[in-house]
Parts: structure tokens; sequence; C-alpha cells
């Protein structure tokens, strides 16, 4: 069986699933059932200054997707609401309970070096394993220069990080906000300020819906909504482009993924594009914590029919084939194939071909029945049918022998570098 | 031993008999219909509205069910299908859109096109929204003969176009084979009635009950005074056994026994303790199920020919199993037992012969019956004065028009499929071919 054993910034857990700040893990009720019920570690909500901030009634809302509850999800919550020493002695006694998981607190105070270094003492005294400072929070916190305030300003990010890391011995994760333009340069600021890691990603502003009949924003609080942050799986692929644009350029820096992971196989890809552990919170609130027994061994079970031992050998592997667009080779050439024991005539291929792309697929009627047919002539190999078609493997994409030599946006001659270049 | 015949009303206690009655096959909740819809693909070129004879926007009409617009999803349904509450109810989807569905080809197990279709007209009609504006008056009046769904579906038709309809119907109650002929659990709750009061609702159109054609009404007089005439008949007429006997007490054809089911309360209703149902259709097992269901004890549908040449559905000749109905095949009467009271029928086994035709074999046998039920067809009864004939029916064109200027017909009096839906279809089409004729 595959070793799940993992070490994020140097704070090892039993396994890498770990429940990311946030009401999931807001008191030690809530964690002590989360280990009972096998998760590898918890960053615990964030805590910040007394008196504690006030939380708002009304303070989720989701998008449904096609009958799909909770596609999206979002949040207007804000830190912990319970004084700060309430948390810290819940945060130690739980530690003390449970020394094989990982306990990593998250902080959030005002942008002064002072209470960084207040907070921080206290925190070290609980016993726990690291800190991660939440530069994320987009909503409630930022308007009070905290949260993403902090996150979207590298100069901050690498202040506050390095105030952190001379203030105490623990390790310190820098939680990033992706409402930025360039993830890279928050990254790089907590690397300058010597993080020993960074997370991602937190949530995304966002309005999840609009009550029609109120003409309010949801979350509705009162007849009003504001922004929340969105999460859940609708964003997995914002984070996964986050997180591996960090692996690419800065390959030294440990990764905690977070953003839509709901399985083991979202865990995966996290890893293999970089990650070291991943932190869930979306897919836990929906369903409990039970989900974690499936991640667990759906994650083993795959690794081991892989060949694969440990996390570390799955982690970022597939870094190196992510790359930039110049760097796909403009003479690669597929096109679909229908396999017609299989179709089942929807007639979707051909629909969003012939509205929306290349007019590749007939509709074609065969002695009565309805036949659709790649136009190979016609094909650019988008995938658009081998997406849409409902039937799993029927509409294959299909490598065609051009015999033409692998060429990128350097070398190809539309480019007009390229050409300037040759002259 | 005295043969007294064991035929009597109440078998089962008034209680027993509403649950009996009650809707078959009860509403989808909206929770399961979006679920439902959902699951619809909305195909291109969709299976299955080829496969519908009105040609609903399937696809379109689930689609507006998912995104909670009831209200278009109903307007959908009705404006290619007036009828689409009762059709919603009788048709044999599993036959027609349902077969079609790529679901069915994928996983076997289609989208419930019908339920869903329910779903939405239910909405409609108990909301007492009218879809329909009636278009301002023509002036141009029209007869209907038949208030079955192939005159009502005309009759609503061409009153949208603002013509004015007289509908010319020998029963009591309009409605035809929806009020008479199907099975009560099948469309409870009065509805028949109440989708003829929601189908009238347009205006325009009115119906006057007891006047049969080529009795109190001529097709003559009608050409005389109407700008166009619907035919919508039916079929009258019940095809008998052709054995001695069948004028006994205790045998009766089927279709009577189901619109006295229709007509009546259940507990004044008799049925026989044995009840031998002949016949192979939707016919014989809505009377033998619903005689289980009045409380016959031992029932038994027998049948000349195999399962597959049954026109009742797979699904209806499971439904008649479910309830304990016996269905023998390969057997074919030839004698009805008793003196004036039936008491047994005789059969005979049947084969294939190597020519493939049917014929009776040596072997026989008999089942004690109280009540036989003929349900081996019904036929359509010409009468003097009609239009050209085809096969014994009302031959018509594709716009539903006969060999008479101005003479259109459509429903069970017509060449091809016995479905409401089929006449639905025919009476639509005729509407619009009017509608042409007199304004195009």
């Amino acid at each position: 069986m595959a070793d799940l054993r993992s070490t994020f910034a140097g704070i090892a857990s039993p396994n890498p699933f770990w429940l990311a700040s946030a009401p999931p893990t807001d008191k030690a009720y809530n964690i002590a059932r989360a280990f009972k019920a096998g998760w590898g570690g918890v960053v615990w909500k964030t805590l910040g200054e007394d008196p504690p901030i006030v939380n708002t009634s009304s303070r989720y809302g989701a998008v449904s997707y096609n009958g799909v509850r909770m596609a999206a999800f979002s949040n207007i919550e804000l830190i912990t609401d319970r004084p700060l020493q309430i948390n810290l002695d819940e945060i130690k006694q739980i530690k003390r309970d449970w020394p094989n998981r990982a306990v990593v607190v998250s902080l959030m105070v005002p942008c002064t070096e002072e209470s960084w270094k207040a907070i921080l003492a206290r925190v070290e005294e609980t016993g726990c394993d690291g800190v991660e400072l939440n530069f994320g929070c987009p909503h409630g916190m930022s308007e009070r220069n905290m949260g993403a305030a902090v996150g979207q300003v590298p100069d901050y990010v690498e202040m506050v990080t390095r105030w952190c890391k001379q203030h105490t011995r623990m390790p310190v994760i820098v939680k990033l906000t992706p409402n930025v333009t360039d993830i890279l340069a928050p990254a790089a600021a907590a690397q300058r300020g010597g993080a020993d890691g960074v997370s991602l990603i937190n949530t995304v502003q966002s309005i999840t819906g609009v009550d029609l009949d109120l003409m309010a924003p949801e979350p509705v609080v009162d007849g009003r909504g504001t922004h929340g942050g969105l999460c859940g799986p609708a964003i997995k692929p914002i984070a996964l482009r986050m997180v591996a644009d960090i692996a690419r350029a800065m390959p030294g820096l440990p990764v905690s993924g977070i953003g839509g992971i709901a399985v083991w196989r979202d865990a995966a890809e996290f890893i293999a594009l970089g990650a070291s552990n991943v932190q869930v919170c979306t897919a836990a609130m929906h369903h409990g914590f039970k989900i974690v027994e499936d991640m667990i061994d759906g994650l083993a079970n795959w690794m081991d029919s892989k060949d694969y031992q440990t996390i570390d050998q799955v982690r970022g592997r597939a870094v190196p084939n992510y790359v930039h667009w110049s760097d796909l080779n403009l003479n690669y050439q597929i096109v679909a194939r229908i396999d017609q024991n299989l179709c089942i005539k929807c007639g979707l291929c051909h629909i969003g071909c012939e509205d929306t792309s290349h007019q590749a697929i007939a509709a074609l009627r065969v002695d009565g029945e309805r036949r659709y047919e790649v136009i190979d002539a016609e094909c650019v190999g988008c995938n658009l049918c081998m997406l849409a078609c409902p039937v799993d493997g029927c509409i294959t994409m299909v490598r065609q022998d051009t015999g033409a030599a692998v060429v990128t946006w350097a070398d190809h001659p539309n480019n007009p570098l390229g050409k300037e270049r040759a002259a | 031993m005295t043969d007294i015949g064991d035929i009597t009303a109440a078998r089962l206690g008034a209680e027993q008999l509403a649950v009996n009655f009650a809707d078959a096959h009860p509403p989808l909740l909206p929770a399961q219909a979006v679920v439902e819809a959902n699951r619809c693909y909305f195909c291109h070129d969709a299976p299955c509205i080829e496969a519908c004879p009105t040609g609903i926007d399937i696809p379109s009409f689930i689609r507006k069910i998912a995104t909670g617009n009831l209200r278009g999803s109903a307007q959908t349904i009705l404006d290619a299908n007036i009828l689409g509450g009762s059709c919603a109810r009788v048709c044999p989807t599993e036959e027609l859109c349902e077969r079609a569905c790529v679901h069915t080809a994928q996983e076997s197990k289609p989208i419930q096109i019908g339920a869903l279709q329910r779903h939405a007209t239910d909405w409609l009609m108990d909301l007492g929204i009218a879809p329909f504006d009636r278009a301002a008056p023509t002036g141009r009046r029209i007869a209907v003969v038949g208030a079955g769904p192939a005159g009502l579906a005309c009759a609503h038709g061409l009153a949208r176009h603002g013509h004015d309809v007289t509908i010319f119907e020998a029963r009591t109650k309009p409605g035809g084979l929806t009020e008479y002929g199907i099975a009560a659990y099948k469309v409870a709750d009065d509805f028949a009635q109440r989708e003829v009061g929601f189908i009238l609702s347009i205006g325009g159109v009115t119906i006057e009950h007891g006047k049969a054609l080529g009795r109190d009404i001529t097709l003559d007089a009608l050409r005389r005074d109407f700008d166009a005439v619907f035919m919508g008949l039916g079929q009258t007429g019940v095809k008998a056994l052709g054995l001695a006997g069948e004028d006994m007490a205790g045998v009766r054809d089927a279709i009577d026994f189901i619109a006295e089911l229709r007509q009546t309360p259940k507990d004044r209703v008799a049925v026989g303790r044995r009840v031998v149902v002949i016949g192979g259709g939707n016919t014989a097992i809505d009377a033998a199920t619903q005689a289980r269901r009045l409380g016959a004890e031992d029932v038994t549908i027998v049948y000349r020919r195999g399962p597959e040449q049954m026109t009742a559905t797979d699904d209806e000749q499971a439904w008649a199993q479910t309830n304990n109905v016996r269905i023998r095949h390969w057997a074919a009467p030839t004698r009805l037992l008793g003196g004036q009271t039936v008491t047994g029928v005789e059969f005979a086994r049947t084969k294939m012969d190597a020519a493939g035709r049917l014929t009776l074999t040596e072997e026989t046998f008999m089942l004690p019956a109280d009540m036989v039920l003929k349900a081996i067809g019904q036929s359509f009864e010409p009468i003097d004065g009609l239009p050209a004939l085809r096969d014994g029916r009302i031959e018509v064109n594709a716009d539903r028009l006969t060999s008479l200027p101005g003479v259109f017909a459509g429903g069970d009096c017509v060449a091809g499929a016995d479905l409401t839906v089929a006449a639905v279809q025919d009476g639509k089409l005729a509407a619009a071919a009017i509608h042409r004729l007199l304004c195009g």
C-alpha cells in the first residue's frame, strides 16, 4: 500500500488531507470529529485580536448547476468570532490529544509588527505545528486593511512574512489570494520574506447570484448583499493554474493546494502540479468529514495502480509538461473519431460544431437512421465534440501522422518576430 | 348443480375501491421533475420528437421544466398537442418518445417524458391558465362530428384562428375514448372533463350532445350549413367472436364494461368472480385489470397469438400481470359454455402453420367463467353518404381531406394507429388545412 505520509513546510501529517482554515476548523469540537474521521491535519480558523469580530446571520451562498448543489459555494463570514484565549486553550488541548496530526493556526491581525509579534508569542505557547498568515480573505477584513488588502500588495506580504519569521520559531505559511493579476508576485514576496511555504488559493471575489424577488445579491442579509469569497468545485481550475505557475517558477517553494478539492483525484491533480498536500473545505461542508475515507484509500489505490510508493514520487510530476503556449507543438494534429457502435444519436457533437465551431460533423440519415460523421478536412481537433458527447469513449481524438516535425511558435513561419529573426 | 352465475357489484368495500381506482401513476413531485428534467441531453434533431405523432418539441419543454419555466414548458407541449394532458397519461410512451430517447440506447433508462409532460400540463391547468388567445372572429363556421380527441383538437385549432365551431356529439358527455374508453385509474379525478373544459375555454366552440351522424344529422346538411366539416367519428362497431351464445348473460363487450366503469360509481359495477377476457389489445388489459380491481378473484386474458403479437404494450402486459391477471397465449375460443348464463369458455390451442397462418389444433381446454369480456377489436361502422373508404375506414390525404371537398376526417375512423395522440395530430392537421382552405 502506498505511503500517504506527507510533509509540507516541515510539518508532517499521516496523510496529505488537511481541512482548510474555515468554519469546519473553528473550534475543538469540530476538529476532534475531523481527526476521528481520519483527516491528516487542520488549519485552525483564523484568529485575530480581541475583541472578536462579529459575523452576520446569512453567511453562505451557492451556485447549483443542472440540479447539482454547491457546484460553487461562497461565504461572507469573517475570521473567528470567539475570544482569542478560548481558541488558544482549545488548540493546546487538541494538539495534546492528537499529537500525530498537523495543527496549524491561521492568523490575521493589523498590519503592525507589534500586533504580529504579540499574537505569535501566544500561539506558539499552544504547541501547534505552524502558522498560516491569512493574506487572502477577500471580504470584510480587507476593508479593514487586513486579509487580501495585504495579500494584494507584494511589499506588504514580504514585510509581514519577515516579521513573523523573526518573531517565531514555527514554520510560517503564507496563504495567497487569487484576486490578483499575477500570482507569482505575492508568492515571490512570501519567499523573499522567508516563508516556509505558501497555500493557495483563498476564495475568489464573487456574487453567487441575485435574489430576483428581493433584487439583492446573495447571500442576502436583511435585504442587502455584499461580495463574498467563492470556493468549491467550480474554482478548482483557477487554483490548479495558480499552483502550477508557482511550482514552475519557484520549484523550491513548498505549496499547499486549495480550491475545489472534493475527491482523491482532485488531490492527485494538485500534487502532480506541485502541491505537497491539499486543504479541503467546501466538500466537507457539503457532505461531512467522512469523505476523507474515500480520499485516503482512493489516492492510495490509485498510487498503487501506478506504482507510486510515496507522495513525493507524485509531487510535481506534471509540472514539466505545464509549458507556455509558445512551447506547444503547432504541427500536432488530431481529429475526432466517432465510434458508431457507441453513438446514441443525441446529435450534440454535430450541433455544437455546426453552430459554434467548424462545421466538421455531418448530420446524415442512412436508411432513415441518424448518423453523425466527422468531416476530417474541416476538423481542427478542438475537442468540443468529445467534451460534449455524453457517452464515455464514444468520441476520441486521434493523432494524425502528418510526418511534420515539431514546430513551436518561435519557429513558425507566421510568427512576425520569427521572420525578423530569420531576416 | 345449479348454474347461477356469480356476478355481483361491491365485491370490495368503498374504501378499497377508491384506492384501486385512484391515479395508478401519481404525478412527479416538483423536485423529482427537476432531477428528471436535468437528465435530458437536449438532443439535436431529437429522436423523441420524431417518435411523437404530434411532434412535440420534447427537449425544449423538458429544458423549461429544468429552468423553472413551467409556463413556457406547458405552452410548448400544448402548442403541438392541445390534449397533452391526456396524452401524458394514456400514451404508450414506452413505444413512442421514450423508446426513441437516447438514454434508452445508452442505459435502458429513458427520460420519463410522459411523466414530465404531465408535470408541466397539470401545473398550467391547475392554475387555470388559458395558454392561447382566440384570433378575431372570421365568421366562418365549421361542423365537427364527434367530441373525441380528434374532434376536440380540430375544434381548438380552428377556434384559435377565430373560426366558429359546432361539435355534434352522440353521447351525453364530450371526450370520446378519454371519457369512455380508458381505464379509470389512468385518467383519475375526472381528468377527461377537466381537460375538455380547458380546451373549450378558448371560446368559439359549442357542443350539441345527442346528435349522431346518420340519425340526427346528415353529412349533406352539414356540408350545406357549414363552411367545412371535420369527422372524428371513432369506431363504434365491436367485433363479435362469431360463436353461438354471445347473447348469454355474463358475456359482454369489454368496451362497454370499461365505459360503465367510467360512468358509474365503482361499487355499483357488477363483475364476475371468475372473468375471462378474450383479446390482446389495451382494451383487454384495461378490462381485465379493472375487473381484478373491482374484486374479481380470478381473471384470465386469453389471446390467440404470442406476447410479441399482442397490441397491448409490454408495459401494459406487465401491468396486468402485476395486478394478478393471468395472460394465456396461443389459444382461441371455440365454444361458449352455459345456458342462459355463461359458465365457461372452451379454447383450442393455436399454432402457426408452415405458411405462417394461425391454425387451431385439436387440443382444447376449458376455463370456467362467470363473466366473459370480448376485446377482440373495434371496427368502423360506415353509414350512407360517407366519403370514399379504404380498408373499411375513411380515406384521407396528408391534410386529412376526404374524397369530398371541404370534408375532413381523423382519429380512429381513418386508417392509422388507433392512439389518442394520433387522433390529436389528425385534428390538428385538419384544422390547419381547413384554415388554409377558408382563409388561405
